[in-house]
């Protein structure tokens, strides 16, 4: 194992390293809970996204093989980040706001969270 | 005859990769096993997939792909210039609205996504009839501009895709 490989590896390790103590760091300083919301669903994501390619460089560059379920971990990561993030915001809303802390949708309806959506009668086209 | 052993050739493809993917090898054994899989589960689910996503421009997939992975990255280093560098009292967080012109849920799905993961942005919630999202933004000093910025950059990409 060359010098540079082990120094390229550490490099991702290390950079990932940062970003979670960052992302993790934005939790405790940052005052509310929307404000907190950014710091998981961003900083973190190169956290973890660091380590995924350290362990591919890894497997690619010292063991000779191609390991790709790391691009499986990443693309898991991305579809429930947000959707969690979704989740948190939504109950937060409901909890600790109200219609007249948000601004106006600019349209016919509401948000979802004080408004009905409109009657519909194609099944399976809802939002929610 | 193709359309009914391969009712969503989409999910199909998807989780073939899936397979592949999960036991992290590809053997002939491994690639039938996962072509067994893509053609077995959407066979038996398809009933439940009423309306399906077209995509008619398969090379702005990889465009739109690339495009937010360049910008995750930068949202990272944004997000974390503004947790180490800025004192609370200097943040200054906005709720932005930003009407959407995409109609099909799985689109304004992906930009939902899209805007969660991208920079200084959180999307909360939709409107009740889905015409507009509500957007949280961790500090900026122009609100209309980050929504002028989601719209041209990323829901005209995927209203190209989708519409």
């Amino acid at each position: 194992m060359e010098l540079a490989t082990e120094i390229l590896i550490s490099f991702f390790l290390v950079l990932a390293g940062v970003f979670g103590l960052v992302g993790s760091l934005g939790m405790v300083k940052l005052t509310n809970t929307m404000q907190r919301l950014h710091a998981p669903t961003k900083a973190t994501t190169l956290g973890v996204g660091g380590v995924l390619i350290a362990s591919m460089l890894y497997f690619l560059l010292v063991e000779g093989t191609f390991s790709f379920h790391e691009l499986l971990i990443a693309l898991f990561l991305f579809i429930t980040a947000p959707i969690s993030a979704n989740f948190i915001a939504k109950t937060y809303i409901q909890a600790h706001l109200r219609e007249a802390d948000l601004p106006s949708s600019e349209g016919e309806y509401g948000w979802s969270v004080y408004d009905d959506p409109p009657e519909s009668d194609d099944e399976g086209e809802g939002f929610a | 005859m193709l359309k009914r052993v391969f009712p969503h050739p989409l999910l199909s493809l998807t989780l073939a990769v899936v397979w592949l993917a999960l036991v992290n090898k590809v053997t002939p054994g491994n690639l039938l096993l996962g072509l067994l899989l893509g053609i077995a589960i959407p066979f038996v689910t398809a009933p439940y997939w009423p309306g399906r996503p077209i995509i008619k421009r398969p090379l702005r997939v990889v465009e739109y792909v690339f495009i937010v992975l360049w910008d995750i990255v930068v949202a990272n280093f944004q997000v974390a210039a503004i947790i180490l560098f800025r004192r609370n009292s200097n943040i200054r967080s906005h709720w932005i609205t930003v009407p959407l012109e995409l109609t099909s849920p799985e689109a304004i799905t992906v930009l939902a996504g899209t805007i969660t993961m991208t920079p200084g942005t959180v999307s909360a919630m939709l409107s009740a009839d889905g015409s507009a999202i509500l957007v949280h933004c961790l500090h900026t000093d122009d609100p209309e501009a980050v929504r002028d910025d989601i719209k041209q950059r990323y829901e005209w990409r995927l209203k190209e895709m989708f519409q």
